[in-house]
């Protein structure tokens, strides 16, 4: 099976994340940057399929230069090749015009199926896999927790608010993951050297018969008009348990009318 | 949050509800929707628009979208709703806005990003603004209409019949309430030590009227199921009282609950981020502070 995950960097979601005070888009330069957490469960889910059936693993960005290192982060899990859609004029896309790109250059790539996450962790808008598949005309399986796959059958199973659903699909298909599917594999040492010589072809819009007025800020469907951050709360009263921290915590609870 | 947008929708003009769903799910919500204001209702009830995973419902609404020409679409912020929003706007090259918390009357949304540390204002510069509303931003106010029902032909087309539902596996509710919607919440995180453990949060939970959640840590240990996790990959909540045990604070989990109104925590380690946020902490052991908070509430009952 011909698989190709996409695979977006992130500022880090665990420090301090900021938007830049210029033109509003994320900031980059101050972020520790990393691979969007959720496409490394797709990657597994990726290498799994493979092991089991064969075939292979191709990574798709779309991101600035220094998205390179979260590609090599990525093909030293496992994965085959990549390809890196690197163009000025993409700075500042939005969700819909992201998809016009990423669509255009799955054309190109031929998979039986396409594994991303189900959102990122810094737009998290989750809107991308159905918009690739309402491009693609193929299926979308969004939100797995389970993915099997039956010769060209693939079923999911994906958690809702009153249970879960099973939904099946005949490839090709756009795949979309949860966190809950799997645990991502480690980069062993061998896996970190042979990334290195691992095939990274670099697509500019060109290439993909996409026009720069398309995308990027001109191309926009949406724009952020400004942004502040919010004020943080503030703590209030600590106490330390000496024998009386639940009683205390009681009479917190009764001054603010909750018992 | 239905009511929530049809309170958003009428800073903008007149507005319409749109159901989708089986046969007669347009009729067990009229008498609802008229009291928030729907002037009209379009209903859109086939056997077969459940059957398959949203494509039916973008490919209806993208019809009625061209003919009726609204000022504006907003669905709900929650898996399906973001999922038609997103073919709705590649089927229309219209722009979206996602977990949009307000909505003026020139279109311009606010969106709350980066685990809540942002404000965000923005605007679609293409198309209508068509937005998902995360639920529990504002207070739904009535306004009572009395709306006039128009059935819509729906037919599902083969390109909409690509990802079949086979099953729909409805898992039992307990008595306590959605985790979204319920005033108070208590959580427990890895503090809690395991699965037999959480009924120390739960009793809580039971005492207080409230809904149990969980951090992920807990959740990858395998202490409490996934859907009841709080976070950035788990639920967002904004209870009237958000009670942490046992949760050391990080990021992602604060992404999930700092918009609680009260917020109170259990933590033996004083230097824990969580108190940071805490209008009331406890330094202390949970398995100490937690059954004497049960007991004193019993006491004042
Ligand atoms: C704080 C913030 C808020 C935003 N809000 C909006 C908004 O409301 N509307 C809007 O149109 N845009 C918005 N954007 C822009 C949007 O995030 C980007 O256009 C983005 O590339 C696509 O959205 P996503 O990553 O959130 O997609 P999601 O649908 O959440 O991502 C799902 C998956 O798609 C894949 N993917 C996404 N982007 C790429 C990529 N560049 N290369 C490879 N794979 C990728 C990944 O596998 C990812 O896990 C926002 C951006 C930020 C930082
Ligand atoms: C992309 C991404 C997304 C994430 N999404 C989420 C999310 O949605 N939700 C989420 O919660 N996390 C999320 N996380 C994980 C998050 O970073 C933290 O790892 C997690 O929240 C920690 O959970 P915890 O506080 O229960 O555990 P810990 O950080 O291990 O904290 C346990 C706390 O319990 C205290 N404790 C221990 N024993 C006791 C006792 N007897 N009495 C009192 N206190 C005690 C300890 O002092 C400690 O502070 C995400 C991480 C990433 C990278």
């Amino acid at each position: 099976m011909n698989i190709v995950v996409l695979v977006k960097q992130v500022p880090d979601s665990g420090v301090d994340r900021n938007l830049r005070t210029d033109d509003n888009t994320v900031d980059r330069g101050s972020a520790n940057n990393v691979i969007n957490e959720m496409d490394e469960y797709a990657i597994e889910e990726a290498l799994k399929i493979k092991e089991a059936h064969g075939g292979e693993v191709t990574i798709l960005t779309m991101g600035p230069d220094q998205a390179t290192e979260s590609i090599r982060k990525a093909l030293s899990m496992g994965p085959d090749k990549a390809v890196h859609v690197l163009d000025d004029a993409l700075a500042g896309s939005c969700a819909v015009t992201t998809s016009k790109v990423l669509s255009a250059a799955l054309g190109q790539l031929n998979a039986d199926l396409v594994l991303c996450g189900a959102e990122s962790t810094d737009g998290r808008v989750q809107v991308l896999p159905h918009m690739l598949a309402e491009r693609l005309g193929v299926a979308a399986l969004t939100g797995a927790r389970k993915l099997t796959v039956d010769g060209s059958t693939l079923t999911i199973e994906r958690q809702t608010e009153e249970g879960y659903e099973v939904i099946t699909a005949e490839t090709p298909a756009v795949v979309s993951v949860w966190d809950t599917i799997n645990e991502p594999r480690y980069p062993s040492f061998k896996g970190i050297m042979a990334a290195k010589k691992k095939p990274v072809q670099t697509l500019p819009l060109g290439d993909l018969g996409v026009a720069p007025a398309e995308v990027g800020r001109a191309g926009a469907t949406s724009a952020v008009l400004e942004h502040s951050k919010r004020p943080p709360r503030s703590s209030g009263t600590k106490v330390t348990d000496e024998g009386a921290g639940g009683t205390q915590l009681v009479e917190f609870l009764a001054t603010e009318k909750f018992v | 949050v239905t009511l929530e947008m049809l309170t958003l929708a009428r800073g903008l003009g007149t507005p319409s509800a749109v159901v989708l769903g089986g046969p007669g799910a347009a009729e067990a919500l009229s008498a609802k929707l008229g009291e928030y204001g729907a002037a009209k209702i379009y209903a859109a009830e086939s056997e077969e628009i459940d059957g398959y995973l949203v494509s039916p419902k973008a490919t209806v609404l993208a019809e009625l979208v061209a003919r009726v020409q609204p000022a504006a679409v907003l669905l709900a912020s929650a898996q399906e709703g973001k999922e038609i929003a997103a073919r709705l706007a590649v089927k229309l090259d219209n722009g979206i806005l996602t977990d949009v918390v307000a909505l003026d009357a020139d279109g311009t949304a606010t969106q709350v990003v980066f685990a809540g540390s942002t404000i965000v204002k923005s605007k679609v510069t293409r198309g209508l603004p068509l937005v998902t509303v995360r639920p529990n931003s504002i207070t739904p106010e009535p306004a009572a209409a009395t709306p006039a029902v128009e059935q819509l032909t729906v037919s599902v087309p083969a390109a909409d019949k690509l990802a079949r539902v086979v099953n729909r596996v409805a898992e039992q509710k307990g008595s306590r309430p959605e985790l979204t919607e319920a005033s108070v919440v208590v959580s427990g995180g890895r503090g809690v030590g395991n699965a037999d453990n959480f009924k120390f949060v739960e009793e809580l939970a039971d005492l207080l009227g409230g809904a149990v959640g969980a951090s992920r840590a807990a959740v990858d240990s395998g202490y409490y199921p996934h859907q009841f996790q709080v976070g950035q990959t788990g639920k967002t909540v904004s209870p009237q009282l958000y009670i942490a045990l046992g949760i050391s604070g990080a990021i992602q989990h604060r992404a999930g609950m700092q918009t609680s109104k009260t917020i109170v925590a259990v933590n033996k380690d004083g230097e824990a981020p969580i108190f940071e946020l805490a209008d009331f902490g406890v330094v202390g052991d949970l398995f100490k502070v937690v059954p004497q908070t049960a007991e004193e509430i019993r006491k004042r009952r």
